[in-house]
């Protein structure tokens, strides 16, 4: 089973960090990938660029329009994500509590659709 | 897959067992077998089939895994800075030659091996798939959706850990032998699983794995003819796999086993998983798998839906639950009930799985309830039912169904 872990954060966790604090954040994510490559669970994973970079596309009637930014009243935005293969919800809850951004902010833990299924 | 092909990986696990029987090595062996493979692939075809494709592959393996185990024990020396020390050449030559196994089959013995309780499921199936089915690392990737480096990971993963197991290519003692045979049809089951629920159309690699099941598993009945089980295992997959044809629309859309067109189940599948269960029963210990084909069985043989003979299934399920006891087996139980007796008798079956802490599959119990609601003609509560349903699966063709089950008994 995939599942997706979403890191959310915002502005005021990331810029209330120490530079300890974020060094270590950035070691968490390293220990984790690898341990997640070594055994061969990790499909994908990235983290993204600042909101500030962010461009919010709409389509209304046909025409498409592009705003800055993500919408004004979003506190949490996400911050990156890990595709990982696991045996079940609980193990994937586990390498989710192991985020220092779980501490800080909050990290969701979501089961991706496929296209297997069986008749009923 | 092609004839040679084929040829290649019923000669895997034999190829493989001669190498580990003569150097030990497992996991270094066993990517040698990888190479000989892709060695012959490559070469068969412009040079043709050698008389001796076994041997062939044995010497071609043998000499890449003298190699390996060469730059191994190198690595090693200089690891240990014990360079003055001239140690003795260990594989100077490519070994002495290496015979056939000839009448002797270690194919239990590598699929023992593969399916070591060490190992998570998902890496006994990748193990499998490697060194028991002679697939390669792109081929299993591709049916498992991940990318080719995340499945070498997991597969070599796999073979560390089997070797900090301390496992030795032996059968298990006596003792542990059931648990262990229990845990290589229970991937095998896994295999054909997988295989048979991808929806077809889309997942052409991930079909493949329900034919690479029925083969392994008739490979293992080959070597054990009398163990009811395998008999079941392998009636099963048949007597499921022959309603492939029929299970789905071309869009992958699911048709429920009530609506499929019959005559497009196979037909030969259904004779001999049908005559395989029937044997098996008549002869051997009853196990889980042959209740699950008894039953598999009884709706292949049915004419058409309204023949299905559902005292028979009930009976059955109450077979199979009184030697595996689990909620998804309470839960068809259920709704045979539902036909053979009534709708109100199969939802008072229900009840006590809502509280199951061993029910994991929630979406299960939300649409067979709903199913069992609209057959008692509760229509709303059985759309809010379908509803909910399709919100907690995590199958794309299943919330569809879900969903259109829902529509048609919109109140509008």
């Amino acid at each position: 089973m995939k599942y997706m872990l979403l890191i959310y954060s915002n502005p005021e966790s990331w810029a209330g960090l120490s530079a300890e604090q974020r060094e270590a954040l950035g070691r968490s994510h390293e220990e984790l990938s690898r341990e997640l490559t070594e055994h061969g669970l990790l499909v994908s994973s990235a983290g993204l660029a600042d909101p500030i970079t962010t461009r919010t596309v709409s389509v209304r009637d046909d025409i498409p329009t592009t705003t800055d930014g993500p919408y004004a009243e979003a506190k949490e935005h996400l911050a990156g994500f890990y595709l990982v293969e696991c045996e079940n919800i609980d193990q994937a809850i586990d390498y989710a509590a192991r985020m220092p951004d779980a501490k800080y902010v909050a990290v969701e833990v979501r089961p991706v659709m496929d296209s297997s299924g069986l008749e009923m | 897959m092609s004839g040679f092909e084929l040829l290649l990986r019923e000669e895997t696990p034999q190829v493989l067992s001669a190498l580990v029987r003569h150097y030990g090595h497992f996991d270094l062996a066993e990517e040698a077998v990888q190479e000989a493979l892709l060695a012959a692939a490559q070469q068969w075809p412009e040079e043709g089939v050698p008389d001796n494709p076994r041997g062939w592959l044995i010497r071609v393996g043998s000499r890449r895994l003298t190699d390996l185990l060469r730059s191994e024990s190198a690595r090693r020396k200089r690891e240990e800075n014990a360079a003055n020390l001239a140690a003795p050449e260990e594989f100077v030559a490519a070994g002495p030659e290496i015979d056939d196994p000839g009448g002797q089959d270690d194919t239990l013995t590598l699929l023992f091996l593969c399916c070591h309780p060490a190992l998570s499921p998902a890496s006994q199936i990748a193990l499998t798939l490697r060194a028991v089915g002679g697939l390669s690392t792109a081929q299993i990737a591709a049916a498992f959706l991940v990318p080719e480096s995340t499945m070498a990971q997991r597969i070599s993963r796999a073979k560390r850990s089997i070797k900090q197991a301390g496992s030795s290519f032996e059968m298990p003692p006596e003792a542990e032998r059931d648990a262990r045979m229990g845990a290589v049809l229970h991937v095998l089951y896994l295999i054909f699983n997988e295989g048979y629920t991808a929806s077809s159309g889309t997942d052409l690699h991930s079909a493949e794995l329900t034919t690479e099941a029925i083969r392994l598993v008739r490979g293992v009945r080959r070597l054990l003819p009398d163990d009811g089980e395998v008999a079941g295992l392998l009636a099963l997959m048949l007597l499921t796999d022959a309603r492939r044809p029929a299970r789905t629309e071309p869009d992958g859309r699911l048709i429920p086993l009530a609506e499929q067109d019959r005559s497009r189940w196979n037909k030969a599948a259904i004779e001999e998983g049908d005559a395989l269960v029937t044997d098996a029963l008549s002869r051997t210990q009853l196990g889980p798998y042959q209740v699950q084909a008894a039953i598999a069985a009884v709706h292949g043989t049915a004419e058409r839906a309204e023949d299905t003979d559902w005292p028979q299934i009930v009976a059955l399920y109450q077979v199979l639950e009184q030697i595996s006891d689990n909620p998804m087996v309470r839960l068809n139980h259920a709704v045979a009930v539902s036909m053979a007796t009534g709708p109100k008798e199969g939802l008072a079956l229900l009840e006590p799985l809502e509280s199951d802490h061993r029910m994991t599959d929630h979406h299960r119990l939300e649409a067979v309830r709903a199913h069992l609601l609209e057959m008692s003609g509760d229509l709303d509560g059985a759309r809010a039912g379908y509803l909910l349903a399709a919100r907690r699966t995590t199958s794309i063709p299943e919330r569809h169904y879900l969903q259109s089950k829902a529509d048609r008994l919109n109140p509008s």
